[in-house]
């Protein structure tokens, strides 16, 4: 019974919330290593665009839930999402066009564009705050969970209680359906060639007839549908903060290095990482132990770090892949 | 940046002298003209300065790795953030009964840890294989484990100590000065760490290694509440000048007011101010003259050269990641006593406050608009951005105000009114993108 107990806690406390952060980080993992893949550099208005995609989710949701619509137990926030990656894009495209392009063209070094990107972070973050404010905003509605503590103990018996909340499987959900849908598009697609072709090896892709431009704006497109969807996932999940999304973009770098910058299964299982790793190192221990070995008191939490210095998980993970693979884990592009 | 040199002409000569009398006549009309624009006090006039000036100084430092090395470092909130630690670690009184509580265990454990790390690394290097990597690895997990238990009883009995007013290590009770140097090492130590992992790789791991690094500081001085308070911030950090309210009481002092014939309340902030100014002008112009004679030495024609062609340096036999490591440590040296002068001028201690988009990235706008490369380049743009940052949030709501008059009342207009002041987030940016663009040398190029 106190293993069950302890698979419980375990659950609730460390595998559900470290799976769907796990997920929206691999989302946010994705779209920057795809624009490192293609663009070839590291775009730190990420986290920024992020916050300006979900902020238009979220005005498009009180517009439609000012409407009456809605979608039962799922958030409305969902059939805002669609025309919230369109706009996202149409800005996305609008911002390499005047700012990118230029250095593109004229082959600029990295990071030259990494500091334009910097520019379109103040921009964006600006524009943010224009758009929606500075607080924090709550717009998720629907059911709140699949299964909630008090059935699961009524049901199963046991002293811990077992919380899944709707957003945490909507992440998972739409999380594989995103990554199914993007493998399908690169492994099986003209358009999806050409772009593994162009990140692959510049020149020969060119060679072959590949319109350049054609694949920076597919990127692009593709990158604004993965940002809108993860930040919408993150603020549906923990809440819409306009500058939660700046401090996301050290777990999301890291999670696209640790994986192999360029690559996206490495983004993918970099996310999961990073995400286990934070919160089971963040993460009071004592309930669980406490269930495994009734004898053992421990004094303290057994918590390796307090939860402020989760940014130094991914911070240390981020170190020892620089130190002993700098390529990551799944052979991104070179140093 | 770009290294091709551009024949010195007659009007490049007197760029320099124009752009910063210029940006005097500016301060001058914040000081003096009462309008719709300018303020017309002294006492914010030189408040503006001086924060300029601190900003001059971490526009220099940061000069140092871009426009010298090509270094981009984006930690530089967390360095400022580490040197301002400096005055409350130094300068405070002592607080009684901390450093018996576990002052020595703390530092103890502070050994443990550094020890741990330098057994793993040498472990590591001496290893082989797999044995070698188990064998590190045990060597981080058991020191982490030691020190935390060194550690963490020191913690609790010094934050127990006095907890509603001190519950922190507190100072040694040295001169206030005496902490900027001291703040520009505790900086210098934190870049060699970074520097030693992330240099040698490839650029932009530099960038996000110093994301980490300064998110982290910042983290740190927020929840380590025996170091200094945390979130509890410090106040009354000791002033090496002055305070208005002793120069009030002074007989003489309210005499020489008169005879200026302004009120001895005013006189006296106008005269802090000034005493504050002299000191930073002081240090802002000897780590200037400093910097213009590496750059003009052997050293900084080195630097430069690592930095236009690195293969062509590493060819010619110069260690490039040595030199990097070199003036990534001094630049995050100059920020670092950058960070403890401010919290000298501020006199509060106040984690909150380090925000990495005034405190790195507007540092970024100032090198870059002001020319990277040249020292007074970066001293003019820091000035000058410092100055607009701070009035476009006055000129922002005035703008749109006028703008928005002949409108009609209503949710528009409101809004449009309350998100005035974040128009200075998109006009920094803009400024950025545009001089990026068009004038990527700056408005004093490097020569």
């Amino acid at each position: 019974m106190d293993i069950l107990n302890a698979l419980v806690a375990f659950l609730n406390f460390v595998f559900i919330p470290a799976a769907s952060y796990g997920a929206q980080l691999a989302l946010g993992a994705l779209g920057v290593t795809l624009i490192y893949g293609i663009l070839r550099f590291s775009n730190f208005a990420h986290g920024d665009t992020m916050a300006f995609g979900t902020a238009i989710v979220i005005i498009l949701t009180w517009g439609l839930q000012g409407l009456g619509v809605n979608l039962g137990p799922l958030p409305t926030a969902l059939l805002a999402l669609p025309l919230g990656i369109a706009l996202t894009a149409l800005l996305v495209l609008g911002t390499d066009r005047v700012v990118y392009r230029f250095y593109r063209v004229n082959k600029s070094a990295p990071i030259i564009m990494v500091m334009a990107s910097v520019g379109v972070m103040f921009v964006m973050n600006g524009l943010t705050r224009l758009l929606i404010g500075v607080d924090d905003q709550i717009f998720t509605d629907g059911a709140r969970f699949v299964i909630d503590v008090r059935s699961f103990r009524d049901w199963s018996g046991l002293d811990e209680g077992l919380a899944l909340r709707t957003t945490q499987v909507l992440t998972l959900v739409v999380a594989v359906l995103v990554v199914w849908a993007l493998f399908r598009f690169l492994n099986r697609t003209k358009s999806g060639k050409a772009m593994r072709a162009y990140s692959d090896n510049e020149d020969l892709a060119l060679l072959s007839g590949i319109e350049p431009e054609r694949v920076v704006r597919i990127t692009w497109i593709i990158a604004a549908a993965l940002m809108v969807i993860a930040g919408t996932l993150y603020g549906l999940d923990k809440s819409f903060g306009p500058f939660n999304y700046f401090q996301m973009l050290l777990p999301i770098f890291a999670s696209a290095i640790v994986g192999g910058l360029g690559n996206p299964v490495g983004a993918i299982a970099g996310g999961f990482l990073v995400a286990f790793s934070e919160v089971a190192v963040t993460y009071p221990w004592r309930k669980i132990v406490g269930y495994l070995a009734p004898d053992w008191q421990p004094d303290g939490l057994l918590q390796l770090l307090s939860t402020e210095y989760k940014f130094a998980v991914s911070f240390m993970i981020l170190i020892a892949v620089l130190l002993f693979r700098p390529t990551g884990l799944f052979r991104g592009k070179s140093v | 940046m770009s290294g091709n040199r551009q024949v010195t002409s007659a009007a490049s000569r007197w760029r320099a002298p124009v752009l910063f009398l210029i940006l005097a006549a500016l301060f001058f009309a914040e000081g003096t003209f009462r309008n719709a624009m300018f303020s017309g006090s002294w006492n914010i006039s030189l408040a503006i300065l001086n924060m300029g000036l601190i900003s001059a100084i971490t526009a220099l430092g940061l000069n140092m790795q871009w426009g010298y090395a090509g270094l981009f470092n984006v930690g530089v909130v967390g360095f400022l953030a580490l040197g301002g630690l400096a005055p409350v670690l130094i300068a405070l009184p002592p607080v009684e009964g901390a450093w018996g509580a576990g002052g020595m265990r703390i530092i103890a454990a502070l050994v443990t840890g550094i020890g741990s790390l330098a057994l793993a690394s040498l472990v590591w290097r001496r290893g082989r294989g797999k044995v070698g990597a188990l064998a590190t690895a045990g060597v981080l997990v058991l020191g982490f484990f030691l020190f935390r238990w060194v550690f963490d009883p020191a913690v609790a009995a010094i934050e127990a100590n006095q907890s509603a007013r001190y519950g922190n290590i507190g100072g040694l009770g040295w001169p206030v000065l005496l902490s900027w140097p001291i703040g520009g090492l505790f900086a210098a130590a934190a870049a060699w760490a970074v520097g030693k992992v992330a240099l040698g790789l490839r650029s932009d791991y530099l960038a996000i290694a110093t994301l980490g690094i300064g998110e982290i500081i910042v983290a740190v001085l927020k929840n380590e509440e025996w170091l200094a308070r945390g979130v509890k911030n410090i106040t009354s950090i000791p002033r090496p000048v002055p305070y208005e309210i002793e120069l009030q009481r002074n007989p003489d002092f309210q005499s020489f007011a008169n005879s200026w014939s302004t009120s001895a309340a005013e006189a006296s902030g106008i005269w802090v101010k000034l005493c504050y100014m002299s000191l930073f002008l002081v240090v802002l112009l000897a780590i200037i003259l400093l910097a213009e004679l590496a750059l003009k030495s052997p050293w900084g024609r080195m630097m430069r050269a690592i930095r236009d062609n690195e293969t062509a340096a590493e060819a010619m036999g110069k260690d490039v990641t040595a030199r990097h490591l070199q003036v990534f440590i001094i630049g995050c040296g100059v920020i670092g006593m950058a960070g403890a002068m401010m919290i000298t001028l501020d006199g509060l201690m106040a984690p909150t406050s380090y925000n990495p988009l005034r405190y790195t990235f507007l540092i970024w706008v100032m090198v870059i608009i002001g020319g990277s490369g040249n020292n007074w380049g970066a001293v003019l743009g820091a000035v000058l951005i410092w100055f607009l940052w701070i009035k476009v949030e006055v000129w922002g709501p005035e703008l749109i105000g006028l703008l928005t008059a002949p409108m009609p009342a209503g949710a528009v207009k409101d809004h449009l009114l309350d998100s005035a002041p974040h128009m200075r987030f998109i006009a920094m940016g803009m400024i950025l993108l545009l001089v990026l663009r068009f004038a990527p040398r700056g408005l004093l190029p490097e020569r």
